[in-house]
């Protein structure tokens, strides 16, 4: 069984709490140290950015972190180094790559080293479902599970081609946009219902996830799972407590009735 | 989609999955609107009463050689960037579209993008690295003539790659009410098809005056390419024809080092901007900042026909440094009397060459802009 899956098992209804940092940021050892926090603070599931000179899909606080990342001198390898290392200390915490296509293209047997390092899932910001046929075949002999992105105004059709392709969870933008907090998002059940009945991967929310309201808000609306990226880094870039910030949110994935 | 969208191995469509069904919209659009009669009368009126089309083709009467010049210099705006800007222009008003939005480097593609604004009433947000508003204040001050608001943006090198990404990222959450006015045959499709087929003006009337002023095709067509829209617009009509196709790239400072734009030379394959396509890049896939003397050219990719062209081996394509662009813009005021733009001085140097080589034979070269904009610093480099 795959992480994710034993993990999803393991919450038994209750919600994810992804955690979002870029690899690298600011240099590798304060990286290190940032991921195990994140576990600390009770995050399910890691999720990891590669740095990539431009990142289309991102607002300026993932820019600025992978910036900064790439200025330290942060290597493709380092990443995957990175995550050898925390695999050595966490066994069971689902990895997920999320990058863009140039990044990946770059590098002759990315997936096939990304899942020797430990990493569960690879998410390409810039291959919507349309392209992604190559990637998830390469994906699939390399053993790393492929993560599509849905949004509300993705249709049917490419629902149903997202619940064919993917694997591990499928990653539900709440708004139109950018990764970041500045604008909220909106956690409606229609697009969840609608990748329910195309039978695809658990449903977690990313975008706009920066408080508890907004993790129970995303699991009312019948996600499995929440991402928060931006207000992480954001924190972690200001030197704030990031497993103290994590715990907080974490505190609201449990399942409301039987918590009262 | 309905058109494949590829060329060869190049194209595609990388963009988050968000963007898709408004390029799907795009698509559907621009292949109702060459269906439709009433669309093509409009812009072929603007582009004839407005733009002031067909352009001269005009034979140097003193440079040496036997080279002929496609005047897109001519055009209202300055250069052939007017004749896409009023397609995409039109097609954003059928498809319900309120705002434009434009990436520009220079400023050319930004004033073209503020004129379609101002003549077709949209509302007009030009993106532009804060380095080159720095540079290019006099192009800022024309598009806010115009009415056109103009963004610096201050992400990664703030240059034109930067104001491209920002231009996506305002698009990926602006789409239902909003038109990416992409400014090259670049990007994701259907851009390239799209782009390529409202310029194809350039190359259909250059080819009929060929025929009509030598009596036959040339041997040559030589174009600039930095994105590569006046280079294919230029290329589409004699690519089954028995010429030779020649694209040239900015070498800068020399393509050996880093200060050039030579996606084609010395870039490799690779996805940006929504585009499998040559790309300036490192080894680990992190994109190259460029340079080049003309901002127009100065772009790490290339639109995905070119690569297309190249691996084909259909076209071929040559660099042309700085001081070679340059002292082909001074030999072309001082001989035919015509200030070029930087960027087509890097088609005329080239066909320059070719006309030392064989006197004899015609090269038509893509005149595409005009060199106002470069005299302040054509000034200074020739000083």
């Amino acid at each position: 069984m795959s992480r994710y899956s034993a993990m999803f098992d393991r919450l038994n209804g209750t919600g994810a709490f992804g955690a979002f940092l870029m690899l690298g940021d600011p240099d590798v050892e304060t990286s290190a140290k940032l991921l195990d926090s994140a576990v600390e603070g009770g995050a399910d599931m890691i999720e990891v950015g590669i740095p990539f000179s431009d990142p289309v899909a991102d607002g300026p606080v993932i820019q600025a972190a992978a910036q900064r990342a790439l200025s330290a001198g942060v290597r493709v390898q380092d990443c995957f180094d990175l995550i050898a290392a925390f695999r050595t200390r966490h066994h069971d915490v689902p990895v997920g790559i999320l990058t863009y296509a140039n990044i990946v293209v770059a590098r002759p047997g990315f997936m096939r080293d990304a899942a020797e390092a430990g990493a569960d899932s690879l998410l390409i910001a810039d291959v919507p479902a349309l392209e992604a046929g190559p990637f998830v075949r390469e994906m699939d002999q390399a053993g790393i599970e492929p993560v599509l992105i849905a949004a509300a105004n993705t249709p049917g059709p490419t629902l149903e081609r997202i619940a064919k392709l993917s694997k591990a969870y499928t990653y539900c933008v709440s708004r139109a946009g950018i990764t970041g907090t500045h604008a909220g998002g909106r956690f409606e059940s229609g697009l969840i219902d609608r990748l329910r009945a195309a039978g695809a991967p658990p449903p977690v929310f990313g975008f706009g996830i920066s408080a508890p309201d907004h993790v129970r808000a995303a699991l009312t609306a019948g996600a499995r799972g929440v991402i928060c990226g931006s207000a992480i880094v954001d924190l972690a870039q200001r030197g704030g407590d990031v497993a103290a910030f994590v715990r907080s949110l974490k505190a609201s994935t449990g399942n409301e009735s039987s918590a009262q | 989609m309905r058109l494949n969208g590829r060329f060869g191995r190049f194209g595609g469509c990388y963009v988050p999955e968000i963007l898709v069904p408004a390029l799907e919209q795009l698509e559907a659009a621009f292949l109702d609107a060459q269906d439709d009669p009433s669309f093509s009368a409009e812009l072929n009126d603007l582009l004839a009463n407005y733009a002031g089309r067909p352009t001269p083709l005009t034979r140097c009467r003193n440079l040496p050689g036997n080279i002929y010049l496609k005047r897109e210099d001519l055009l209202h705006g300055g250069a052939h960037k007017t004749n896409q800007v009023l397609g995409q222009g039109l097609l954003a008003k059928r498809m319900g579209k309120t705002r434009l939005i434009a990436e520009t480097g220079a400023g050319q593609h930004g004033v073209a993008t503020a004129i379609v604004g101002a003549l077709l009433g949209f509302e007009t947000l030009i993106y532009m690295g804060a380095k080159d508003v720095e540079r290019q204040k006099l192009n800022v001050f024309r598009m806010e003539l115009m009415g056109a608001r103009m963004i610096p943006v201050e992400s990664g090198g703030r240059t034109l790659k930067d104001a491209i990404n920002e231009a996506l990222r305002d698009w990926s959450a602006s789409f239902p009410t909003t038109h990416y006015l992409l400014g090259t045959a670049a990007g994701p499709h259907p851009f390239p098809t799209m782009v390529r087929e409202f310029q194809r003006v350039i190359g259909r009337e250059a080819r009929a005056q060929m025929l009509e002023q030598l009596g036959r095709l040339p041997d040559a067509v030589v174009a600039c390419v930095g994105g590569g829209s006046n280079s294919i617009g230029l290329f589409a009509d004699f690519i089954d024809d028995p010429v030779r196709l020649i694209g040239v790239e900015p070498a800068g400072k020399g393509i050996d080092g880093k200060e050039h734009g030579a996606t084609l030379l010395r870039g490799r394959p690779g996805i940006l901007h929504g585009a499998e396509t040559y790309v300036l890049q490192d080894d680990e896939g992190q994109i190259n900042e460029t340079w080049s003397v003309s901002a127009g050219l100065d772009y790490p990719a290339v639109g995905p026909q070119h690569a297309h062209l190249k691996e084909s081996g259909r076209a071929e394509y040559v660099g042309c440094a700085d001081d070679e662009a340059l002292a082909a813009f001074k030999a072309l005021a001082e001989n035919e009397g015509i200030l070029c733009a930087f960027e087509s001085a890097h088609a005329l140097a080239h066909a320059l060459d070719l006309a030392e080589d064989d006197p004899e034979s015609a090269i038509l070269v893509g005149l595409s802009g005009r060199g106002d904009k470069d005299v302040a610093q054509a000034q200074a480099l020739l000083a």
